[in-house]
């Protein structure tokens, strides 16, 4: 295992017997194991990797959404290129920082994890910078997908996947189809106690920011005290907070209307052509979900190699095929979007009008007012 | 018993509640459309979708060997400290600790469990899960065991000793069988609870054993399909026939 | 020459008490100290230190987490978690109680059988269970249909996403919790007992209140405890079956830790649920020795 710093010497250890002591451990562990930041540590010189490693002797964890990527794409990875692979799944974002975050080896090689994720694990100092010299395939992304501000010029991360939030609705259970925000933050009558807005802070706080003018981004505390006030008039009027299951309400007639993320609402589109999405005219975000290499690997070339593989125009294009995502692929989206756009129109949208979308950042000390704001309007 | 007849009516109220939502998700099992919220005809396929899904019966065999594992160990240390608190412990702040894990949010035992390992340098693993799940199974069959001991009358633990059974044989032959039905509903707690644990099992598992509920989580994002719902129903399904099949040989035990 | 013998007696018996006292405690507490003490101590530390920019920890100690931790918001989160606990312990008391005697009640070789029928449910995977809950509460359920169906209302109840839906959640997902330790202690019971109270000319709810429930005490306040604290802390079912729209603390304890990656101030939330559950299991020991003590004396 690689340590930054030197472990606690076992002398602690032999001391330590009772819990008082234990304080005393949590001091030095810290320093070493515990979640400790220090802005310092993203300056770290990267590794220097072998570009002839033998990368047969090498082998990956990969930690994705399950569902993410071709079932297949770990044994014809294997075959292609050498190392093996193993996949870990995990369910949203959160849980997953937590794990990277607690200050050991997590086992993990490559993460895929959303942009404003990715960078606060990189101004943590614990992302492996991309080397673009092992991933050629690189040169397969849109010129706009260098400019994402979480992370401008890819330099610890690639993104997969990209796109942007909007309003998914059934287009003949409405009298009118949506075109701003305010007809779900303020629903007519006809779509009250049917509609859901997403659970997650960043996305529960995005319809009332964009509605008032403000960046997705702010952390201004005026801002975000009108943000709170127009939320909670919302909050009345709704069936439920919903990450997950939207889609599903939508079809089964449940909801009528619902925020929700442009992949997503396709899952609802192919059960139900009646299922229309939009982006509201006030604008909306841009999101992305990357992969990301951590400093713990022990085989940075097998994954530097791997996303190179995953950057693969076939490999892409099962991704829209599949999963009905945009990705910054242009081979790949050249391949298949356009057909697909007919039944799926939010795949026809273009890298251009995408970056028009406000990227969403890490809020560093602004997260922890986003949950209170979220607490109490969910409280309310 | 004639004056108990009305405690039918509660007796089935609740085993009615309890199965209820079984008996839909049976039914969704059978359910051609994959949204649980939608009915999209009747079909088998969810069935042997889950025969050829690999990381769903991974899960399954991993959950399996982790409770069989935390039921065991907790069996065992929950029992122990519960008798020892009964008999030799005046102090309530003792009671509090050993039944604290019980009461501690499972996300920060869980956090505490994944920094701690950390900071020991314990990779993580089945063994890891395993270890946690023991903390809150200890204060689960502690609990229940040590309420069924405050009731349990010593004399016969006297008498036994009285004729020379020594400490250990006294124990096993008359404290255990005294307070066995105890013993049994506190492995069962911690087995049920030990299956389908998922906040403090994700933050203890390691990337490459994951368990049947940190599978079927991350399901979450693409949604969850009845391929669970199927697992499900042929879990209840043996679950179901080992207990009848149990309680017939038992039967013909007592009748010889 | 008599104290002779007798005293290396009592030294060997004082020597046995401590080897078992040892034997029964030791392997337990030197676990739960290892497992439990030691990580919960470790975060426990972090509410005198700062979040760090990005998440993690600074060590720069403060005393703001405690501060901001008086919030009124979080007081009301803590406020309403509490009913919503009290309410869900109550009624599956209510219920859990008569199943638990029942079950008492069954032959003996059923008695294992029905146990383990009240924990199978559990066997399956919650978030399948919970969406069944879904299918029979929605506003197009079972529950609705028959309801409107019988001609008892004319239009659907909003029966989901509510407080009482997160309530009746709560309720399913603990009450083997309660039926579990009220069955074990009742098992004990001597029907002898409650036999001899009636002969005495005690009427059957005096029976039951004065002798019965007393003595099965123990049990019902482990239960409820067992209910009441994972309720407490549960933040799966409000956001599933409350739709989000019902916030409890461990929801709150949970965003610290994970969308605000904020250990220090969740450390200090969970800290102040720790401290008053604390509390609560101290007086529920005490409770329960007066009660056994009580009981042996009668």
């Amino acid at each position: 295992m690689r340590r930054h710093v030197p472990a606690p010497p076992r002398a602690t250890w032999l001391v330590a017997g009772a819990l008082a002591s234990t304080l005393a451990l949590a001091a030095c562990g810290g320093s070493t194991g515990g979640p400790a930041t220090s802005d310092a540590s993203s300056t770290l010189p990267s590794a220097s990797l072998d570009a002839k490693a033998d990368l047969s002797k090498q082998s990956l964890v990969v930690d994705n959404w399950k569902d993410y990527m071709p079932a297949d794409l770990p044994a014809n990875f294997e075959k292609a290129v050498g190392p093996k692979v193993t996949v870990s799944y995990h369910a949203t974002n959160e849980e997953i920082m937590a794990k990277l975050t607690a200050g050991t080896d997590s086992g993990i090689d490559v993460a895929f994890v959303s942009g404003p994720f990715a960078q606060a694990l990189a101004a943590q100092g614990l992302l492996e910078p991309i080397h673009p010299d092992l991933v050629p395939n690189l040169s397969n992304l849109y010129p706009e997908a260098s400019k994402l501000t979480y992370d401008i010029g890819n330099v610890y991360s690639v993104p997969y996947s990209w796109g942007t939030t909007g309003l998914c609705y059934r287009s003949d259970l409405v009298k009118t189809a949506p075109t701003s925000w305010n007809d779900l933050l303020s629903p007519a009558a006809d779509v009250k106690g049917k509609t859901t807005m997403l659970a997650t802070d960043r996305w529960l706080m995005l319809p009332a920011q964009k509605l008032l003018g403000y960046s997705a981004n702010t952390v201004d505390p005026a801002e975000l005290d009108k943000v709170k006030s127009t939320l909670t008039a919302t909050k009345p009027t709704l069936l439920a907070y919903d990450d997950t299951t939207f889609y599903d309400r939508l079809v089964s007639g449940e909801a009528v209307m619902v925020e929700a993320w442009d992949g997503w609402c396709n899952y609802g589109i192919a059960k139900n052509p009646k299922i229309k999405f939009v982006v509201p005219k006030e604008g909306s975000d841009l999101w992305a979900d990357t992969m990301v290499i951590l400093k713990t690997s022990k085989n940075k070339e097998a994954a530097h190699a791997f996303i190179n593989y995953v950057l693969d125009a076939k490999v892409q294009s099962w991704v829209v095929e599949n999963i009905l995502y945009k990705v910054p692929n242009k081979p790949a989206m050249d391949a298949v979007a356009a057909k697909l756009a007919e039944s799926y129109p939010n795949l026809g949208i273009t890298p251009t009008e995408l970056l028009k979308g406000e990227g969403l950042v890490d809020l560093g000390a602004g997260a922890p007012l986003y949950s209170k704001i979220v607490t109490e309007v969910t409280a309310s | 018993m004639r004056s108990l007849r009305w405690l039918r009516v509660p007796f089935v109220i609740t085993y009615a509640f309890l199965y209820l939502p079984i008996v839909v998700l049976v039914v969704l099992s059978f359910n051609a459309s994959s949204s649980p919220f939608s009915w999209g005809g009747f079909s088998t396929r969810w069935y042997s979708v889950l025969a050829g899904d690999a990381d769903v019966l991974r899960g399954l065999g991993n959950t399996l060997v982790v409770a069989v594992g935390a039921t065991a160990l907790s069996v065992v240390l929950g029992t122990l400290l519960a008798v020892g608190l009964q008999r030799h412990s005046r102090s309530g702040l003792l009671d509090a600790f050993a039944l604290a894990p019980a009461i501690m949010p499972d996300i920060v035992l869980g956090i505490g469990l994944l920094a701690f390992f950390s900071l020991v340098s314990v990779t993580l693993g089945l063994h890891s899960v395993l270890l946690a799940h023991v903390v809150f199974g200890i204060a689960f069959v502690a609990a229940v065991v040590k309420a069924r001991m405050s009731q349990v009358d010593s004399s016969l633990e006297e008498a036994s000793r009285d004729l020379g059974a020594g400490a250990v044989s006294t124990f096993l032959r008359i404290t255990v069988p005294s307070i066995m039905p105890a013993i049994i509903a506190g492995g069962l707690l911690v087995f049920t609870l030990s299956l389908d644990e998922f906040v403090i099992a994700f933050f203890t598992d390691g990337p490459t054993t994951p368990t049947l509920p940190i599978v079927i989580y991350s399901m979450v994002r693409f949604g969850v399909t009845p391929e669970i719902n199927a697992l499900a129903s042929l879990l209840m399904l043996v679950s179901f026939t080992a207990v009848l099949a149990a309680q017939r040989i038992t039967r013909l035990t007592d009748s010889v | 020459m008599t104290a002779g013998p007798i005293a290396p007696g009592r030294g060997a018996a004082r020597r046995r008490a401590l080897v078992e006292r040892t034997a029964l405690l030791g392997p337990g507490l030197l676990y739960l100290l290892a497992f439990m003490a030691i990580p919960i101590a470790l975060i426990l530390v972090y509410t005198i230190f700062t979040r760090g920019r990005f998440g993690g920890v600074v060590f720069t100690p403060t005393l703001d987490n405690f501060t901001r931790a008086l919030d009124p918001i979080y007081t009301a989160v803590l406020g309403s978690s509490l009913a919503i606990a009290g309410i869900t312990t109550t009624i599956a008391l209510l219920l859990g109680y008569p199943t638990a005697y029942a079950i008492a009640m069954l032959p003996k070789r059923w008695r294992t059988v029905a146990l383990i029928l009240v924990v199978l449910p559990f066997w399956t995977n919650f978030l399948i269970r919970t969406y069944a809950w879904i299918v029979l509460l929605n506003s197009e359920g079972v529950v609705n249909q028959a309801l409107v169906g019988a001609g008892l209302i004319d239009r659907p109840l909003e029966l989901l996403y509510t407080r009482g839906a997160v309530v009746a959640g709560l309720v399913y997902a603990y009450l083997p919790l309660m039926i579990l330790p009220v069955y074990a202690s009742i098992e004990r019971l001597d029907p002898q007992l409650r036999e001899a109270a009636a002969n005495l000319g005690a009427g059957r709810a005096r029976t039951f209140f004065d002798v019965t429930l007393p003595l099965t005490l123990p049990g019902v306040i482990t239960g409820a405890l067992f209910v009441f604290v994972p309720s407490l802390g549960n933040f799966i079912v409000p956001e599933l079956l409350g739709g989000g729209k019902t916030v409890m603390v461990g929801n709150v304890i949970r965003d610290q830790f994970l969308k605000a990656r904020d250990w220090p101030f969740g450390a200090v939330l969970a800290l102040a649920v720790i401290v008053f559950l604390v509390v609560l299991f101290v007086l529920q020991s005490w409770a329960s020795r007066r009660v056994s003590t009580g009981g042996r004396d009668a």
